[in-house]
């Protein structure tokens, strides 16, 4: 299948300027065209994964053209291990989240359209392999998103929406920056990634530590780490379940994404200086003060949010070891978080259109109510616990394993941090579904089955990677080590040193 | 080719079409007794014009009358861009619901009058001749601005406008004359090869060390006339109130004509006149005078005031002044590296920056209409009561305008941070990159004004006019399709990057 990339991309772009076309009254029609158009993309990915190679670091799926030949700006896409394995969370939670936003009846014909240009950004930001291209697809995408959660969001999604939007946007403008200096430090001038990647044994240390800061910035606003974390609770608070979903799914992960693909390959020097602090440290703070803070809340939403925060720590965490256990683990937990966090917001819009409010306190006893529900809900619990046998234990324990050898010191409060999850995800648990039955809504309906249709998958697959994780790890460990070898063997350009040290 | 008066006329056909203009719309309003032919007349003259300046495009390129003006690559890029503003000019008057009785024949002579005077301020070679018609657009642009008889503000704003130009252009010949007293000459050539004899020593060393600071301050003062056009901090403060109290139409003429020909002439004072190009590329200041150093300054100054006032401003004309201010800022960020990539940077974000202002003061023209409001609450749930497309067009212009992807905007301001970013001059850069982000909020919020919001109960359907729609809609298009596919606009920058010095 050639330029499969290209078509994953832009099957929803087509699918948007569909439904613009389409009466704005037809509703239900415009439903199963949105998903109809995240359908391709989907079995894509699957063949993708089927036909991936698994044994070469090599970018595969390769297309490359000419876009504006006079500034060098190429159109080039193509994967490995790590954006393939992107590719695939995101074509997967596209469907589950059309499905999650079925109920929505206010301006359908708006959401979907904007829903399948987030889409096609989404995919777009893993597939592109040169700089600009990129760049576009990572802008593209705050558009719609503004819109989702301002227009169909909660009480105050109006803040949300601006909050959000400025924070990325001022993290985009320092990534234009850095792009640029890349740019010009290369000779010829060039985005393409591939070379910016070859390159960067010339790159001085001075150039690469601004560079990697600047860069570092962009996607920490992303990943969201502390103390650019602030838009995360608001945003996921207000907008509607099916784009909390995608946030915490996809959105984030393109800061960690983003980290690997741009600042470990391109900028090794800088990424050896600073990974301690800014990713190691800092992942485990997130993973601290993310939990912490889930603690405190009486907000499902909000707590979920929080939770999200620590768990991409120990992304940051297990990126920043620089083993091959680490960065495995960290990309595993991508994927894993990505899935589970999915389940966990889907889960709290379910009761959320039930009984349209989300107070931790003022429910009890739902496990009797709903049964089914109940029992998907603890799967996707013990997962966000790391319980052996679901999906996360097996990623928190490889960085874990990572980080030991690393720095034990951040192992151990990293490992201990976990006691923190099990505290708010049990707490939370026994206050919701556990004791005497609220009587106000003792009649709750069971999930339907498009609810199943929906949570079942991601269930599916939390078990599945539980017991047998190389389904993902095949996929990203070629990719992952190389990435890591280059940072790990990178040494300082030699023009760069003194004269009279040399021979 | 250096031609003398008569052997020129063949080169100055748009401009002399213009003044033909001019001068038969004063006339035929006292036989017409369909006012609105006026316009329509008006109309044809200004594409007619555009089409002469681009028939001009790739010919031969000489200096006319005498050496006064240039006809070359850079002045038909911007005469065509002049043009294009006065069309545009034009066809919002058409659309407009304040200019309908408002004596049509002098007041679109008036239009094509500005018109002429912009031409000439992107051509003139020869301090004079700049001076001129720089006058030449500030005095009709005083009575444009106070044009509709009765309208408080409109006064207010003329006079204004008027005090502020006087002194501005006061100051700038007095600069001028400084010149002249240094080189003997009018003339942008012979100046040149004076400055550059005072760079390298001159006849003996000690001219030049007297003359560094002479030629600083009339460089300054210089400034203080071509800055005010520009709306540049501190010569801005006119633009809020005169863009408020203008009639619409003329507010747009002002943002996007007058500002690009201020441009113009600053561009060819600044750079063939008084600055020596290496052939590579990249200009050196005459005589060693650091004025890169006060524009890198002026420029952060003017684009982060622009942008913070903006912030509050909730009459429409004002807050579009105040973005108008900081896109000066922006466009100045082309114009401080000193090197030919800079100067094309520009001329792609003047046409870019042509596209979405004209754009988004064409739709608050429509809402201007049907309301009888310019401020913010005009907008309120736009999107829901009818406005569906007007407001998507807005959205475009306002994220555009803002510097997001994948809008022509984006590709603009991409163009003048390489430019910045390849001289390495990071602070701008990044003064720059924090001011997109700060002006992202108050374009949000005309966004949020016309989405977010929803109508008030008793807010009337929005009806859209077909007149000013079909204009909007064009820009839009154009702003959609130049920011994933630039190339030819690209092309023209680079092709129009050239200064015929004889």
């Amino acid at each position: 299948m050639d330029h499969i990339l290209t078509y994953m991309t832009f099957i929803p772009l087509a699918g948007m300027a569909f439904i613009l076309c389409m009466p704005g009254g037809a509703t239900k029609a415009i439903r199963l065209t949105a998903l109809g158009f995240t359908i391709p993309p989907l079995l894509m990915a699957l063949w993708l994964f089927a036909n991936f190679d698994r044994s070469t670091e090599a970018m595969q799926f390769m297309e490359r053209a000419q876009w504006i030949p006079s500034f060098n700006i190429q159109y080039i896409m193509g994967v490995d291990g790590l954006s393939v394995t992107m590719i695939l969370l995101t074509a997967l939670l596209c469907p589950i989240c059309i499905l999650a936003s079925w109920n929505i009846e206010k301006g359908v014909k708006g959401y979907f359209a904007l829903f399948l240009l987030l889409d096609a950004g989404m995919t777009g930001v893993f597939c592109a392999l040169d700089f600009f291209l990129f760049y576009i697809f990572w802008e593209v995408m705050l558009l719609p998103m503004y819109f989702l959660i301002g227009i169909w969001g909660g009480a105050r999604r109006e803040y949300a929406a601006i909050k959000f939007f400025l924070y990325t946007l001022a993290g985009s403008v320092l990534m234009m920056i850095a792009m640029l200096a890349l740019y010009f430090y290369n000779e010829p001038h060039t985005f393409d990634m591939l070379v910016l990647m070859d390159n960067a044994g010339t790159y001085s240390r001075t150039f690469q530590t601004w560079t990697w800061l600047a860069l570092f910035i962009g996607f920490a606003i992303k990943i969201p780490a502390f103390p650019f974390h602030t838009w995360l609770p608001d945003a996921h608070v207000e907008a509607p379940t099916a784009i909390s979903v995608i946030l915490a799914g996809v959105l984030l992960k393109m800061g960690t994404y983003g980290i690997l693909r741009f600042c470990y390959p391109m900028l090794p020097l800088a990424t050896q200086d600073m990974a301690f602090w800014a990713l190691a440290a800092l992942g485990t703070w997130n993973i601290v003060y993310g939990a912490l803070c889930a603690m405190a809340q009486t907000d499902m939403k909000k707590l979920v949010a929080y939770s999200s925060i620590s768990h991409m720590g120990y992304v940051m965490l297990g990126m920043a070891t620089m083993t091959v256990q680490g960065i495995n683990g960290a990309v595993l937990q991508m994927f894993n978080h990505g899935t589970i966090t999915a389940m966990l917001f889907l889960l709290v819009g379910v009761i959320y259109d039930r009984a349209h409010h989300r107070r931790i306190d003022g429910f009890g006893g739902l496990a009797s109510v709903m049964p089914v529900y109940t029992g998907i809900m603890v799967i996707a619990f013990f997962a966000a616990m790391g319980l052996p046998g679901l999906s996360a234990f097996i990623s928190e324990v490889l960085v874990l394993l990572g980080a030991w050898q690393y720095s034990p010191g951040l192992a151990i409060v990293a490992a201990s941090a976990v006691v923190l999850t099990a505290g708010y995800m049990l707490w939370m648990l026994q206050r919701v579904w556990l004791g005497p039955v609220n009587e106000e809504y003792a009649s709750m309906p069971d999930v339907n089955a498009r609810e199943i249709l929906m949570l079942a998958p991601l269930a599916v697959i939390v078990i599945v990677l539980g017991v047998y994780p190389h389904a993902i790890l095949d996929l990203i460990n070629t990719s992952l080590t190389a990435i890591n070898n280059t940072v790990l063997s990178a040494v300082p350009p030699v023009a760069s040193l003194p004269l009279d040290v040399l021979p | 080719m250096n031609l003398n008066n008569i052997q020129s006329l063949p080169f100055s056909l748009p401009e002399g079409l213009l003044a033909v203009g001019v001068v038969g719309l004063f006339l035929l309003e006292l036989v017409v007794k369909r006012k609105a032919l006026l316009g329509e007349l008006a109309l044809v003259i200004t594409a007619a014009v555009t089409c002469l300046v681009a028939m001009q495009s790739g010919g031969q390129e000489g200096l006319l009358f005498g050496g006064m003006v240039a006809l070359d690559g850079f002045s038909i890029f911007f005469k065509l861009l002049l043009g294009l503003a006065g069309f545009g000019a034009v066809w919002m008057s058409l659309g407009s619901d304040e200019m309908r009785d408002e004596h049509p024949g002098e007041y679109y002579a008036l239009l094509l009058s500005v018109t002429l005077g912009m031409f000439y301020m992107a051509s003139a070679t020869n301090m004079l001749m700049a001076y001129l018609a720089l006058e030449f657009v500030s005095q009709v642009s005083y009575v444009l601005t106070g044009f509709i008889r009765g309208s408080r503000r409109g006064a207010e704003a003329a006079l204004k406008y008027l005090v502020y130009g006087g002194v501005a252009s006061g100051a700038m010949l007095y600069g001028m004359s400084l010149i002249y007293g240094l080189t003997g000459s009018l003339d942008y050539a012979v100046i040149s090869q004076v400055m550059a004899g005072l760079g390298s020593g001159g006849v003996d060393g000690a001219v030049v060390a007297g003359a560094q600071p002479v030629i600083y301050l009339a460089l300054v003062l210089v400034l203080a006339g071509v800055g005010y056009k520009i709306a540049m901090v501190p010569f801005h403060m006119w633009s809020p109130d005169v863009y408020e109290g203008a009639p619409l139409p003329v507010t747009a003429l002002l943002s996007v004509g007058s500002k690009a020909a201020g441009f113009a002439m600053m561009i060819r004072f600044f750079y063939p006149a008084v600055s020596a190009y290496d052939g590579d590329g990249n200009w050196l200041a005459a005589a060693g005078v650091d004025w890169q150093s006060l524009l890198v300054v002026a420029s952060m100054v003017t684009m982060t005031l622009g942008n913070v006032a903006a912030l509050r401003q909730d009459n429409l004309k004002r807050l579009l002044a105040y973005s108008s201010i900081a896109h000066a800022g922006y466009m100045l960020m082309g114009f401080v590296v000193m090197a030919d990539d800079g100067l094309r940077a520009m001329m792609f974000y003047m046409v870019v920056y042509y596209i979405m202002n004209l754009g988004a003061f064409t739709v608050l023209l429509m809402v201007l209409n049907q309301s009888g409001r310019e401020d913010i609450e005009a907008f309120k749930g736009l999107a829901w009561r009818g406005g569906a497309l007007p407001a998507a067009a807005m959205l475009i212009f306002m994220l555009s305008l803002a510097g997001l992807p994948p809008f022509a905007g984006f590709i603009g301001k991409f163009y003048l941070f390489a430019a910045v970013i390849r001289q390495e001059m990071w602070v701008l850069a990044v003064v720059g990159g924090v001011n997109s982000v700060v002006s992202l909020y108050y374009y949000a919020r005309i966004v949020r004004s016309m989405y977010l919001d929803q109508p008030a109960e008793d807010a009337p359907q929005f009806v859209a006019d077909r007149h000013n729609g079909l204009l909007v809609g064009v820009l839009a298009v154009a702003t959609l399709v130049f920011g994933v596919w630039w190339r030819p606009v690209v092309a023209l920058a680079d092709r129009s990057l050239s200064f015929f010095t004889g």
